[in-house]
């Protein structure tokens, strides 16, 4: 076996020690892998500048949306009426959004708004009938099986 | 007002989501898997640390932090007219349980990344899809240059019962990430059939 003096031997996954090795390549040069799961404690706008704005301003300080069960994955999708409803700068964003199903998490992306915030906003859309909720239901064996065959003919 | 009764636009038929959960340590690809596969540039959204999490986290960690958030990141494939599969990346932060919960549940399955370098960092990760039941698979992604593990060494490694499949992937590569979730769906079929 060739002597690589520039790379430890990768030890045996069996017997990693505690203490993480160095990695040896930099995971952003290779496609911009960043997990953005490090917990910020303050979010960036939150540092004496003064522009931190409240999250639940939008929703007038209710963090309870009127509508439980709202998933991550929930379908939305704008009714026609709703377009040309009076309605509230961040509901017709998500209006003008949903003109296709959109889910709960892409809305809240899309407004750049914490997920408990677009789940009050959507449920009060929801409770003045501007858009409808495609709720995910349990899949039955065949649609799975679909599923399957369309992945693999991506 | 539309002319229907009120809980008439709540349906099964019409659009449908589909959520895969994409797991594993810190840095370890979870994002890049999306974006390999993702329609859309991967998307990030926030969880905000509201009420609900207050039981979960340790309360210390929360004193003064009413703004704590946590960001989560996914994307996106419209499979047909009906079907949207979406990618949810999880967040490496053990901590943020709450949020897993939101993840996790109703999703047709889990991969779970692992690094070979690291392969402890997925440890927790396999404890709580196995303790929520979720369908899952491992899939080693094999950075450049890093050895090539035998996947059986792996299984030991992990300690997953002989009826989890392990495949290798990389993660920047679209084919390889399709095989990844294909053998993913396999796999729910399989526990759904069993």
């Amino acid at each position: 076996m060739r002597g690589d003096e520039d790379e430890p031997r990768l030890p045996d996954p069996r017997m990693i020690p505690v203490a993480h090795p160095q990695p040896w390549f930099e995971p952003q040069s290779w496609g911009g892998d960043s997990d953005h799961s490090v917990a910020t404690g303050q979010s960036a706008t939150d540092e004496g500048d003064g522009a931190f704005v409240r999250p639940f301003i939008v929703t007038r300080g209710r963090t309870r949306p009127l509508h439980d069960g709202l998933r991550i994955e929930t379908l939305v999708e704008a009714r026609p009426a709703a377009l040309s409803a009076p309605l509230h700068f961040e509901q017709r964003q998500i209006v003008e959004l949903a003109q296709r199903p959109v889910s709960v998490a892409e809305v809240a992306a899309k407004l750049g708004v914490p997920l408990g915030v677009a789940r009050v906003l959507i449920a009060d859309l929801y409770t003045g009938k501007y858009i409808s909720l495609h709720e995910p239901t349990e899949l039955p064996v065949h649609v799975i099986e679909r599923i399957r065959d369309l992945v693999r003919a991506l | 007002m539309f002319g229907r009764s009120e809980r008439a636009d709540v349906t099964s038929v019409g659009p449908s989501a589909v959520k895969i959960v994409i797991s594993g340590g810190f840095g370890v690809g979870k994002t890049t898997f999306i974006g390999a596969i993702s329609e859309i540039e991967p998307l990030v959204t926030e969880a905000a640390m509201t009420e609900r999490s207050v039981g979960v986290d340790d309360a210390s960690l929360l004193a003064h932090k009413t703004t704590t958030t946590v960001a989560l990141d996914f994307g996106r494939i419209t499979l047909d007219r009906s079907l949207i599969l979406y990618l949810f990346g999880t967040p490496g932060q053990e901590r943020f349980d709450f949020l897993w919960d939101d993840l996790a549940t109703g999703a047709l399955g889990a991969v779970i990344i692992a690094d070979t370098r690291r392969i402890e960092d997925c440890y927790p990760v396999l404890d709580y899809f196995e303790d929520k039941e979720t369908p899952f698979i491992v899939a080693v992604n094999d950075f450049d240059g890093a050895d090539l593990f035998d996947l059986d060494e792996v299984r030991e490694a992990l300690g997953v019962n002989d009826s989890i499949p392990i495949v290798h992937s990389d993660a920047r590569d679209r084919e390889s990430v399709k095989e990844v979730l294909v053998a993913l769906i396999e796999q729910v079929l399989l526990q759904r059939v069993a």
